[in-house]
């Protein structure tokens, strides 16, 4: 089954063009990584996926039906946006955060699973500044999987993120994705994790350069060649080393 | 001094400036939160362009004000939502609109009265029964929607395009929430008067804020320091012969410079980082 199908999406603003006939399907249980440069439109693609822009051309289905016209379907989609636009400061604790995710009442007990499931929950009363890189994306995922979603997109989620708490992190992800069943969409400019922890990969630059397992990736000397120069400046510049 | 409390002006003062403190303290948070704190100041500038209306057609000031206020903060969402423009370029656009429009209606009523006055700088002491009723009816209303939509709106200020990507239906909170915005500058307009009403909105909530707390508790910490203020500013007033709306204000500066030299600046001064990564909206 698949969970997401892109069929001849394009997205231009004023006559520049952003996405460029995107065309790709994620089945279930799939990890798929996204790699691009900056502005090669991964976050807008995601965008596009979650409905957040809705003028785009082509067709988008989640679960069998377009965002635009059945919003209700994003409730099944866990989305961790990029970590520099999250409002670092904001008044709240870990427990208050989750919980702002959940609409249902008596949500207690289901905010207090999640925190033990992203190892959280002694952490529970602390601010999103009081957190550590790692505890704060652990976090974020934790609010985008209160709800139980059966796909989950991360963008950049490993951006100043430590190495060991990276692999920490993608532990985590992979318990979601084998033992939850959680479909999971994430970008990184980072070749070195997209390759290790993705089972499918996505290499995009405003059009789809290349969309398959990981195995025919790694097989692609030329698109190794072309990703790995901009992913270690990448990698260089946007991690911290202990 | 404790007959001071006998006097039933003084009663009705404080029972409608303690409400108001909660209604403030409540919206104003949510407000500071999206980085909109101005948008009361503007909604209150557009009401004294609805009450130069009023005055100068013959019609209840406060209706027109509110109707106004109402147009206003909904046309405001709505063109935040259809444009790119920056909210506080349109916050700037409706508060030099509704004033002007208030100075114009000013200057073919030949001048300003007495009524003009109170509204421009408050008059808490001269509140009546039926003022009374207003302002606990819209405190007790707003609150219950708040509690109802509280998780909402907590998701609206932490970020609006995640609470979107969640599901939420974003414009038509955003519409509540701004007509919420509305009622609250026009029924605080007793109390602090057009000029000074985005300080009670704003400065309960930025000291609370510098304490560096959760959510809950930082709303709880900003109405127990608007109440303290209002209530001492008002009674300040009365034994000082001072303006109220004046008093109450200056007790809520002090209160912020006090925290903010005793935990911002000397202590924590990531606090006051956090107001200038605010996010825009």
């Amino acid at each position: 089954m698949n969970v997401v199908d892109i069929q001849n999406l394009n997205y231009v603003i004023d006559s520049s063009v952003i996405l460029n006939d995107i065309s790709f399907s994620v089945k279930e249980g799939d990890f798929l990584g996204i790699i691009g440069p900056n502005g090669a439109g991964k976050t807008i693609l995601f965008y596009c996926m979650l409905g957040l822009i809705e003028n785009y051309d082509g067709k988008i289905d989640i679960l069998g039906s377009d965002t635009r016209k059945n919003p209700s379907i994003r409730k099944k989609i866990g989305y961790v946006p990029q970590k520099r636009t999250i409002y670092n400061e904001f008044p709240a604790t870990a427990e208050e955060i989750v919980s702002m995710a959940v609409f249902e009442k008596n949500s207690y007990n289901k905010v207090h699973s999640v925190l033990k499931v992203v190892d959280l929950f002694d952490q529970r009363n602390k601010r999103f500044n009081q957190l550590s890189g790692g505890q704060q994306q652990r976090l974020l995922i934790a609010k985008a999987i209160v709800n139980d979603p059966i796909l989950l997109i991360l963008d950049e989620p490993t951006n100043a993120v430590d190495l060991e708490q990276q692999n920490n992190f993608f532990t985590l992800l992979n318990k979601l994705n084998k033992e939850d069943h959680v479909t999971i969409i994430w970008s990184s400019h980072d070749l070195e994790a997209i390759s290790n922890y993705s089972n499918k990969i996505g290499c995009i630059n405003k059009q789809l350069f290349f969309h398959g397992t990981s195995k025919d990736f790694s097989e692609n000397k030329h698109l190794l060649n072309t990703f790995d120069e901009f992913s270690m400046y990448f990698h260089m510049h946007t991690h911290e080393h202990k | 001094m404790l007959e001071i409390f006998q006097y039933a002006f003084i009663q009705k003062a404080l029972i409608s400036g303690i409400s108001l403190s909660v209604l403030c303290s409540i919206i104003g948070l949510f407000l500071v939160l999206r980085r909109q704190a101005l948008f009361g100041d503007a909604l209150s500038h557009m009401a004294f362009g609805g009450i130069a209306v009023g005055i100068y057609s013959n019609v209840y000031p406060l209706w027109t004000a509110f109707i106004l206020s109402i147009v206003a903060s909904i046309g405001i969402t709505k063109i935040r939502q259809i444009t790119n423009l920056p909210s506080d370029s349109l916050i700037a656009v409706l508060l030099s609109f509704g004033f002007s429009l208030g100075v114009i209606l000013i200057s073919l009523s030949n001048g300003f009265s007495v009524d003009l006055f109170s509204f421009l700088f408050g008059s808490i002491l001269l509140v009546n029964n039926i003022d009374i009723v207003t302002i606990i009816l819209s405190t007790i209303s707003i609150a219950i929607i708040t509690k109802i939509f509280f998780k909402k709106f907590m998701y609206l200020s932490f970020d609006e395009d995640q609470a979107k990507a969640s599901g939420l239906s974003v414009s038509k909170l955003n519409y509540l929430f701004v007509t919420m915005v509305a009622v609250t500058v026009i029924v605080s307009m007793k109390l602090a008067g057009i000029l000074l009403i985005s300080s009670l909105l704003v400065l309960p909530n930025l000291s609370a804020l510098l304490l560096g707390y959760g959510f809950k508790k930082t709303l709880l910490i900003s109405i127990i320091i608007s109440i303290s203020c209002v209530f001492f500013g008002i009674l300040l007033s009365y034994a000082l012969d001072l303006a109220p709306s004046g008093t109450v204000v200056m007790a809520l500066v002090g209160i912020f410079i006090g925290i903010f030299f005793k935990k911002g600046l000397f202590k924590n001064y990531a606090s006051i980082n956090r107001l200038r990564n605010m996010p825009h909206h």
